[in-house]
């Protein structure tokens, strides 16, 4: 039976889950992106590295202004409660600790919690942008990806191969397949889709998956 | 009296040379000083070295003075957005110098350029290639990376609204590295979209003047009668 995996959407509304209420987040592009839409209830003010702390969703047509944009140069809005900062401010948020989640997507993660998100040949135009900051200082690391590459490769490994983004900094991965947790003794396995077998999670995972207590059923 | 306000172009920019250095405010399109930039274009320096936040946007003014070949050396975080085209034809022949930071050890090395800091230490970078060549030292059971201060010949900046005291306001997110950097040129000059008469209000200044130098306003359509098109 072939499992039925999560979509991107379904990937970003299962991390949105565990984001409190109250939080300072920043959301990465492609899929941490998409977290924005499933936060209903709850009040969590967003992080933009341009510096904005509460950036909100973009405007209505025609309503669109070029001094409010997000590090991809797209329209946003301010929410009630945001402000503008300089750019050593908003890095000063970011750096100091102050941020309580990063939600990222990433090439690689370890089995330590290691992340290789920023570049995969050592050879090309090296491109860091707030990745490192980011990564490092905030409070948790929350990763959002697929579970392996597009050819069916492991992307959660032992040790990265590509180029580091941080060492030892994630505390989570939300994948269309699971959700894992990094601890001390390594990667636990919180939850998996139905119709998968942890003999079959593992075999897309390269790193030890430790299951210690109920494996829950990852459900979109 | 102070006044740092200039009607001329020519006084205001006048001085940057070959190999000068130069911060350059704005990221994305927002904060953004393009009409200097333009200007810049029309003059004849070279080997410059940029400190900015990226490498040039498809056409636009700090891409424009890469193809020119106006650019020696680029500090910036990001050279590899999807429309870098010229900087990455350069960057590949080995025509352009570039040192790529962390987008926050680059905001905090120019933050300490200009509050007269020569260097910090830092955990953005540890255990990473950015980590090559630099101090690392142990600061409460955690490591850190030695970062130097920026400072530069020059700094190109925009604000929103200045009084002729050199005291700055910004728009939105177009402030980004502006403030940041005003006080790390040795020379901050600000392109500004609107001079008011009096004095703006002190308790809503993000710049005070005295890191200011010279400051010039366009009125549309200034400088759009060149061939070069600034986006």
């Amino acid at each position: 039976m072939i499992a039925k995996k999560l979509s991107n959407e379904q990937i970003a509304m299962r991390c949105a889950k565990d984001i409190p209420d109250g939080s300072y987040v920043n959301l990465g592009i492609g899929i941490p992106t998409l977290v924005s839409n499933f936060i209903e209830g709850k009040e969590i003010l967003f992080h933009s590295e341009n510096g904005i702390l509460g950036s909100g969703e973009r405007p209505p047509e025609g309503l669109e202004d070029l001094d409010l944009v997000n590090v991809s140069a797209e329209p946003i809005t301010l929410v009630d409660g945001g402000v503008f900062v300089n750019h050593s401010d908003s890095f000063l948020m970011v750096r100091g600790g102050h941020l309580d989640i990063s939600v990222m997507g990433s090439f690689q993660v370890s089995e330590k919690g290691d992340l290789a998100n920023w570049i995969t040949d050592p050879k090309a135009i090296p491109g860091i942008g707030g990745a490192m900051d980011l990564a490092k200082g905030a409070k948790e690391v929350f990763i959002t990806m697929k579970h392996t590459t597009k050819n069916g490769e492991p992307k959660i490994l032992k040790e990265c191969t590509f180029p580091l983004t941080a060492a030892g900094v994630v505390k989570r991965i939300y994948t269309d397949l699971a959700v894992i947790e990094v601890t001390e003794e390594g990667l636990e396995l919180k939850e998996l889709i139905p119709d998968m077998s942890i003999e079959e999670i593992q075999d897309v995972t390269e790193a030890k998956l430790i299951v210690k207590g109920e494996v829950l059923p990852l459900l979109p | 009296m102070i006044n740092k306000r200039f009607t001329e172009i020519g006084e205001v920019m006048g001085d940057i040379q070959d190999g000068s250095s130069l911060l350059i405010g704005g990221q994305t399109d927002a904060g953004i000083p393009k009409k200097l930039l333009h200007y810049l274009l029309n003059m004849n320096v070279n080997n410059l070295t940029l400190i900015t936040n990226h490498s040039g946007i498809g056409n636009d003014g700090i891409a424009q003075l890469i193809a020119n070949k106006q650019v020696s050396k680029i500090i910036c975080s990001f050279p590899r957005t999807n429309n870098s085209e010229i900087f990455k034809e350069l960057y590949k022949v080995g025509k352009i110098e570039l040192e790529v930071v962390p987008q926050g050890t680059l905001t905090e090395r120019i933050r300490a350029g200009g509050a007269g800091i020569g260097g910090f230490y830092t955990k953005t970078g540890v255990g990473t290639l950015v980590e090559k060549g630099k101090e690392k030292k142990v600061i409460n059971g955690e490591e850190y990376l030695l970062e130097l201060g920026i400072t530069a010949d020059f700094a190109l900046i925009k604000s929103y609204k200045a009084d002729r005291w050199g005291n700055l306001i910004y728009r939105k997110a177009a402030r980004n590295y502006n403030p940041t950097m005003a006080p790390a040129g040795k020379v901050t000059i600000v392109e500004v979209d609107e001079f008011i008469d009096g004095p703006l209000d002190p308790e809503h200044i993000i710049t005070p003047g005295i890191y200011v130098d010279r400051m010039i306003h366009f009125e549309k359509g200034d400088m759009n009668n060149d061939s070069k098109e600034i986006i």
